[in-house]
């Protein structure tokens, strides 16, 4: 253990490795306690979800001969959020030679991070980033070529190197596919166990170690009883909570609430990210957003017209009546700063009544200049599917007609608190993934999630988890004990106390209103009067919901909107959770802008001197009662400064 | 634009489990705007009959962006509906007429048995993949990614095999309920690009095999698999696939 001071809560110790920050992994790596490959297969590993974190993890481990077994909600373990990636994934392998390194990535990283993460973690993250390419490539994943045969890049905002590997727009759906064969290749090979339709409902914890998860067969209603040594919990953010967001309709936040519950703590709830550039909403029938990828920003160029209350449609507007604000404000960065300032300023046009489309709600990305410049066939070599996207969502032609776009919510930097490890304050429970608050401290920079899952997946579990094992007795357990018995029945009788309430209303209204609470109090700006109001409306919310909420059909059988109203009344919680983080950070970071504390020019304005730690919640026993403690950050190999991209 | 919002008439394939009976039943949808997605529209449609007392239809969905291939809907005969290259997911309303009346049915194909309504289990796909659709390379062990140049024309041609998303919708319109466009791709991708290259022999082998096991049909042919893949994936694949699993066996003769 190095660097606690006086604040730190004794609950959170990061296990941070001594020396200095270049060898620490390496430092660990020599040191970790190794488990005798003969024993491997004695260890059953549960491995809950299967996006890039999951998938990643259950292939290795299991190449390493442990005993996988490995659950996610949808029919195929290939259908996982991750697979809807689009731009690309971040590594310092300075292939272009415009001068990265494995520090440029790591400091750009904690510095679009705007300092709120921790130094050790993001540095081995970004030590790994050059692994993760040479595996993907192996394993076939189709990345973009130059026509010499070697590997593309381009840039990403927050960045000034182009050290993004992609793959078209589809980047992603490469990276999921080539874990996921690599998992089944161990489906095949028998040590992988493949649990689909199936949805994880709560932790079981025997003798105070993770030792089980109990999960419900979707397809049949039945639970399930699952016994190992560990759990890999790898089950994505929770930006669901927003109702409206670009998450996958399944993205839910039950898993790890139901670990939250069971004693893992909880960080960074209020810390998300709203994306500059989503497809804005149309109507209130709608279901979800449809991000268009940021890498878009490497080409086209954000305006809005000067003149607030412009209506004319975009060819009308002369280029000197248009306004290309963000390469006005941050000449430096242009069109590629950091999300959450893109965003902001979004919100500002609109807020300003410079927004345009139907509602207002909106700004221009134009290509123009740029299919001028390289021509339309190069243009849609880059961005090809988005524009067919695009186009199929909207009905308008971004080759012809500038595309309109307005932020939306899109990732969540917080979740479970976990040590260098990976492991959460439950011993035996590791985070994986976007289920962690690990590596992006206040904001997360584009293609480094998909870079955080594949590191935490493929290179750092299989050395933490067999220290873990490897140092833990673990007496023998199965799935008459107890304590599998009483979380079985926690569950059946929540199913049954939603299938019994038989009111009005249906999973879905509460998840719209909960969805609208959270957006207008504790989105893209939040001030201390409307968190306050977010957390007694919720109040309500809540209260009418477990009076008033209609599930129809029975739990024997496949019935979504039950599982649905099981993910909403845990997203209540956790949203009000997220208006307390919030209200107690009083400063602004990163994606989390509290209006009170700004600079003159309407930045984010942090206050290193109070807030420097990271906030994980206890839960205590009751909703509202949580319980803060606080790990303090310290920066030992970077100088906390204000952020600037002008 | 003011949309006229429109009527739309459904006969949708209702079925309470897999042993279950079944039928076509029908549900009037009123008040459809037409920028909805076709699966909005059983949103509603669903939030509707919940309200009046009635069990909702059960249907596959995630992404909502034509990546995850969850969506699966047989809309008057036609999987994922009339539109090329397209999930229905990413159909919109806006391409039917208010009163349009609408057949909706699950995939059928004996190796996706139905689990409810418009649900099916599409496990034999993973079945697949596992029996080869990898390359069997352990984590840890790769060279460095720029060490064996690619040549670009090889790499987008893989990559538009690569692009399958697994959704069953050419086993759904095909005739024989053949997977072979699903297969082809993967193999395609695979044997294209040089990684691939060492097991291309033991994986066609692998696969075919287990493609037939799974009670998949044969392909004779008819390309409709390829007309209505939403990933728009060439039927080039099966003939990929046919040649590789030819030199494989002849190989194997030696
Ligand atoms: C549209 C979009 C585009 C993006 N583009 C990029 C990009 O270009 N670059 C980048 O770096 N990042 C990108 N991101 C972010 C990135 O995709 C995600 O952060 C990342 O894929 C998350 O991976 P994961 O493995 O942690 O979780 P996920 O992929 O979300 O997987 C979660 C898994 O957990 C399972 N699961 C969840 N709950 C349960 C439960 N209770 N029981 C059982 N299983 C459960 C699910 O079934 C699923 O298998 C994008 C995100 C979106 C939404
Ligand atoms: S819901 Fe993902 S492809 Fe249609």
């Amino acid at each position: 253990m190095t660097s606690s001071t006086m604040n730190n809560s004794p609950r959170l110790d990061s296990k941070v490795p001594a020396g200095p920050l270049q060898q620490k992994w390496e430092n660990y790596l020599n040191t970790a306690k190794l488990v005798n490959p003969n024993n491997k297969r004695k260890h059953t590993i549960l491995v809950v979800g299967t996006g890039l974190a999951g998938a990643s993890a259950a292939a290795t481990l299991a190449e390493l001969g442990y005993n996988v077994r490995s659950f996610c909600i949808q029919d195929s373990a290939r259908r996982a959020h991750s697979i809807a990636a689009q731009g690309g994934i971040n590594a310092a392998k300075n292939y272009p030679g415009d001068g990265d390194s494995v520090w440029r990535l790591f400091y750009d990283t904690i510095k679009g991070g705007d300092y709120r993460s921790r130094e050790a973690n993001v540095h081995r993250l970004a030590e790994i980033s050059n692994n993760i390419i040479d595996q993907c490539v192996a394993q076939g994943v189709p990345f973009a070529r130059e026509y010499g045969g070697l590997l593309s890049n381009r840039s990403f905002g927050g960045a000034q190197v182009s050290r993004t590997f992609y793959a078209r727009g589809q980047t992603g759906q490469q990276l999921l596919l080539g874990a996921y064969q690599a998992m089944e290749r161990m489906v095949g090979a028998g040590r992988v166990k493949q649990y689909d339709r199936r949805e994880m409902l709560d932790l079981v914890v025997v003798d105070g170690r993770a030792r089980g998860i109990i999960v419900r067969n979707l397809a049949t209603g039945e639970l399930e009883r699952h016994v190992g040594d560990a759990v890999l919990l790898c089950t994505g953010g929770y930006g669901n909570v927003y109702y409206l967001s670009t998450n996958a309709k399944n993205s839910n936040v039950t898993a790890a609430w139901r670990c939250h519950k069971r004693g893992a703590f909880f960080a960074n709830p209020c810390f998300t990210q709203i994306h500059p550039t989503c497809i804005p909403v149309s109507g209130d029938y709608q279901s979800k957003l449809t991000l268009m990828s940021e890498s878009l920003r490497n080409d086209g160029r954000v305006w809005v017209p000067k003149t607030a209350g412009d209506r004319r449609s975009p060819e009308q507007i002369p280029e000197d009546e248009r306004d290309y604000y963000l390469e006005r404000k941050y000449p430096s960065f242009g069109n590629l700063v950091p999300r959450d300032v893109a965003s902001r300023n979004a919100k500002e046009m609109a807020d300003h009544g410079k927004g345009v489309g139907e509602t207002g709600m909106a700004v221009y990305l134009d290509f123009a200049e740029s299919i001028n410049r390289l021509g339309e066939k190069v243009i849609s070599e880059r961005y090809g599917n988005l524009f067919e996207m695009y186009e199929k969502i909207t009905g308008d032609n971004p080759y012809k007609v500038p595309m309109r776009i307005y932020p939306a919510v899109h990732y969540t930097m917080g979740g479970l608190w976990v040590d260098y490890e990976l492991m959460s304050t439950v011993p035996g429970l590791f985070v994986l993934g976007e289920a962690n608050f690990s590596d992006h401290g206040a904001n997360r920079l584009g293609a480094s999630a998909l870079m955080q899952g594949l590191s935490d997946g493929y290179f750092v579990i299989s050395h933490t988890l067999g220290n873990y094992i490897a140092n833990t007795s673990l007496p023998k357990v199965d799935e008459s004990n107890a304590a599998f018995a009483d979380a079985e029945n926690d569950s059946r009788e929540r199913l049954a106390t939603l299938l019994g309430i038989k009111g009005e209303k249906t999973p879905v209204h509460f998840h719209r209103e909960l969805g609208k609470i959270m957006w207008d109090d504790v989105g893209m700006a939040r001030n201390r009067d409307g968190l306050n109001h977010a957390i007694s409306a919720i109040g309500s919310l809540r209260e009418e919901f477990w009076n008033n909420l209609r599930v129809p059909g029975s739990n024997d059988t496949m019935n979504k909107n039950l599982e649905f109203a099981g993910r909403v009344a845990d997203f209540m919680e956790l949203g009000e959770l997220m208006a307390r983080d919030a209200l107690e950070r009083e400063e602004s970071c990163g994606g989390h802008f509290r209006e009170e504390y700004q600079t003159e020019d309407g930045e984010a304005l942090r206050n290193d001197d109070e807030f420097t730690f990271v906030a994980a919640w206890e839960h205590t026993g009751r909703v509202g009662d949580e319980v803060k403690h606080r790990e303090e950050l310290v920066f030992e190999n970077v100088k906390l400064t204000q952020r600037s991209y002008k | 634009m003011a949309d006229k919002l429109m009527t739309i008439n459904l006969k949708v394939w209702r079925q309470d489990g897999p042993d279950k009976p079944g039928r076509l039943a029908p549900y009037t949808v009123e008040g459809v705007n037409p920028h909805m997605s076709f699966l909005e529209m059983f949103d509603l449609l669903n939030e509707r009959l919940i309200l009046r007392g009635e069990e909702p239809i059960e249907f596959d969905s995630d992404c909502r962006e034509g990546i995850c291939g969850s969506c699966s809907m047989v809309i008057n005969g036609i999987p994922h509906g009339p539109h090329r290259g397209t999930a229905v997911c990413q159909l919109h309303m806006r391409h039917y007429r208010d009163g349009d009346t609408l057949t909706v049915e699950p995939w059928r194909a004996n190796a996706f048995p139905l689990i409810k309504d418009l649900v099916v289990d599409r496990g034999a796909f993973d079945r697949i993949i596992a029996a080869g659709g990898f390359v069997s390379v352990n984590t840890g062990s790769a060279p460095d990614a720029n060490s064996l140049p690619v040549e670009k024309a090889a790499s987008d041609a893989a990559f538009d095999f690569a692009a399958c998303i697994g959704c069953g919708a050419c086993v759904a319109a095909c005739p024989n309920a053949s997977a072979s466009l699903f297969t082809g791709a993967k193999i395609a991708h695979l044997s294209l690009y040089p990684q691939g290259e060492p097991e291309r022999r033991r994986r066609v082998i692998a696969m075919v095999n287990q493609m037939e096991a799974e009670g998949f049909g044969d392909c004779s042919n008819h390309g409709e698999c390829e007309a209505v893949c939403p990933k728009q994936i060439s039927i080039s694949a099966i003939a990929i696939m046919r040649r590789e699993y030819v030199k494989a066996v002849v190989a194997s003769n030696d």
